[in-house]
């Protein structure tokens, strides 16, 4: 009763708050909606642009192809990756490929090591206890997410020497293995919420039908984890992915990747605006794809843990 | 000799007796496991013998660098993980879950650091002949006299103190992407981007283009506007504030999709309830959204800011700490000292008195951030 009272309250006020108002507040919305949208592109669409333009138009900044400036395969010419030069030999587009797969190499596998090794940690603190000398599950968790406040350029000279002795410097394999350390505290941090939010009923009722622990986690948990694993794969790509700092001091031309060759490019002071913009194009498109394709993963991955 | 062979009995007469020998098998499988680690751990010790032997040139035997090692440890980690399995049993098998990513954090960062902190308390510069030097605290005094480390820390202090900014835009534009609009996957996606670019291309894309004193667009625009002179990296303030823009410009859609993600799961009553109880749009912001995000904003925030402590690559490749380091961050300083003047020794002891600083700042705002959100709860 009270409640069906107090519901209609709004409902005797709502004459009292005008139309324009609401129009206005709409309007508002939609303005800095749109303003944001603006900020959050013109960059991506001034880059891309460029890569086609020519030096006038660079310097009479010419915005909008065809209109302003007539378009050309300049800056793809110069990377190799025009149609004209697409099917020739070309020794930019071989190095650009060499770093292109290296980036995918190392993102990708340092994102799929930490997925399982981060999984694998987060599911044992979510459902058991452990005892480790002084340590319980809460110092266990501490223990792993205290590894992503140690700055690179702490871990970078250890490393430098370590990795020259294990002869792992300038390989991917050592990349691999740097960045999976650096993205391991955000896999366990997302999959102990994304576990912790499936009902620990569902793990009893597999052992109650003659699943061994580790059966009912690889059978009827991991499937349900999905999305949680889907968001964390996706972060830790985008952070090793674009990863500078280690790539830019631990590799020099076997295992180099792609943000180092742009910041290589970046540094010469006579480089071609059309070129760089193209590199910067290409660098950047993989994971501009990976956003508008699985941005969703993303949000609905984060959602369970985010609610407590 | 009996022993051996009496035991070696038991797993064949496990099928034929079956009640009794279970128990038995069960002692012979702990005594397995533990031979199992016990023969790990040894061959694992007698590589790395072998290795260290042939290092200090004590023997020829050897291998010609510390591979081995680097493949006998899985190995020996491996055989611990069957070994925890067969003397535990069922509680070995939960111990499996964390011990790959124990192991590897221990292997991956342990050793380093702990070799981090021998380099700190060397005298070593690669440029110079002679090798690395003992050094004590002589890098940390020195440290002490150096005006630009100092500076740099001032300047972290201004870039973490801007993630209070970030945060508030980010918080605006969750509350945009979850108020009643059209198009609100397009919007999504859009704000999401410039988290996935890379900042090294930002620096190019933004910093050295669209900020280009002569005909980047935003120094035109800015020129439209009435600045005369939009030199963006210039003066010390501005070019702080240019980099802190660009790195805001990339991180923001992180902090954003945190909050979203909570905005998403916080109870549709609540807002309901704040609704017929009268409250307007920023009183029930105040009162009810904002205090229901307080735990998720507290994480996001020292998240953010942790990652904004670690802040180099734009500094290093648009303005290498210019001028005059006002843009420096301690990173991209360290970096500098890596690269231009070869001098390792203290370039790690500044990385290792920046991480005690790190540890000491990080440990007094979790144990405030435990304090309010227990407040709120």
């Amino acid at each position: 009763m009270t409640r069906s009272t107090l519901a209609l309250k709004p409902v005797q006020r709502r004459p009292a708050a005008p139309r324009a108002k609401r129009t206005l507040s709409r309007v508002l919305i939609y303005a800095a909606l749109l303003f944001w949208t603006i900020i959050c592109l013109f960059p991506i669409y001034w880059t891309v642009t460029t890569s086609f333009k020519s030096a006038v138009d660079v310097t009479q900044a010419h915005l909008v192809p065809w209109v302003d400036f007539q378009p050309d395969w300049k800056g793809w010419r110069s990377l190799g990756l025009s149609p004209d030069t697409l099917f020739g030999t070309s020794t930019a587009r071989s190095e650009f490929a060499n770093r292109f797969v290296n980036s995918i190499i190392t993102s990708v596998g340092a994102s799929l090591l930490a997925l399982i090794l981060g999984s694998l940690a987060a599911y044992g603190l979510s459902r058991f206890r452990y005892k480790f000398a002084w340590m319980r599950n809460d110092d266990i968790l501490f223990f792993f997410m205290s590894q992503l406040i140690l700055p690179p350029v702490v871990l970078a000279l250890p490393f430098l020497v370590l990795y020259k002795a294990l002869a792992l410097l300038d390989t991917r394999l050592g990349l691999v293995l740097l960045y999976t350390l650096t993205v391991l505290p955000i896999v366990i941090w997302i999959m102990r919420d994304q576990f912790n939010a499936i009902p620990i009923e569902l793990d009893e009722a597999a052992f109650v039908d003659g699943l061994s622990t580790w059966g009912a986690f690889l059978r009827i948990i991991l499937p349900l984890a999905v999305p949680g694993m889907m968001a964390a794969f996706i972060l830790s790509l985008v952070l090793c992915w674009n990863e500078y700092f280690f790539a830019a001091l631990l590799t020099s031309t076997d295992a180099k990747t792609l943000p180092v060759m742009v910041a290589s490019q970046t540094g010469s002071q006579g480089i071609n605006w059309w070129s760089m913009a193209a590199l910067s194009t290409a660098a950047i498109a993989p994971l501009v794809l990976v956003g508008i394709f699985l941005e969703r993963y993303i949000v609905s991955g984060l959602t369970t843990g985010a609610g407590k | 000799m009996r022993l051996i062979s009496m035991q070696n009995s038991v797993p064949v007469s496990d099928d034929l007796h079956h009640q009794p020998a279970a128990k038995r098998a069960r002692g012979s499988r702990k005594i397995a496991g533990r031979a199992l680690v016990l023969l790990a751990s040894l061959g694992f010790l007698l590589v790395l013998f072998i290795q260290i032997l042939h290092t200090t040139g004590t023997s020829t035997a050897g291998f010609s660098d510390w591979r081995p090692i680097l493949i006998a440890y899985p190995v020996w980690a491996v055989a611990f993980g069957i070994g925890q399995v067969l003397t535990r049993g069922e509680r070995g098998q939960r111990a499996l879950f964390l011990l790959p990513a124990v192991f590897f954090t221990v292997a991956v960062v342990i050793f380093p650091t702990i070799f981090g902190i021998y380099i700190a308390s060397l005298d070593w510069n690669l440029s110079s002949i002679e090798g690395p030097r003992f050094s004590g605290f002589d890098n940390v005094r020195g440290m002490l006299n150096d005006t630009y480390y100092w500076n740099a820390l001032g300047n972290m202090v201004f870039y973490t103190a801007a993630v209070l900014g970030e945060y508030a835009i980010a918080f605006g534009l969750a509350l945009l992407l979850s108020a009643e609009i059209r198009a609100r996957k397009f919007f999504r996606v859009v704000f999401l981007l410039p988290m996935m670019l890379s900042p090294v291309a930002v620096s190019w894309m933004i910093g050295k283009s669209l900020m280009e004193y002569r005909f980047g667009p935003a120094a035109t625009l800015a020129r439209y506007l009435g600045w005369d002179n939009p030199a963006f990296f210039a003066s010390p303030w501005m070019a702080r504030f240019s980099i802190q823009a660009m790195d805001a410009w990339v991180s923001i859609p992180f902090i954003m999709i945190i909050l979203l993600a909570g905005l998403q799961a916080m109870p549709k009553e609540v807002q309901e309830a704040a609704k017929v109880d009268g409250a307007n749009g920023w009183q029930s912001f105040w009162h009810v959204t904002f205090p229901i995000m307080l735990p998720v904003s507290i994480t996001v925030l020292i998240i953010r800011i942790i990652f904004k402590l670690k802040l180099a690559d734009l500094v290093i490749n648009v303005t290498a700490g210019g001028p005059g380091g006002a843009t420096d961050t301690v990173s991209s300083f360290i970096y500098r000292v890596y690269r231009d003047r070869s001098n390792v020794g203290y370039g790690t002891a500044l990385a290792m008195v920046y991480l005690l600083m790190i540890i000491v700042l990080l440990t007094v705002l979790l144990r405030l951030s435990k304090r309010w959100t227990q407040k709120i709860v």
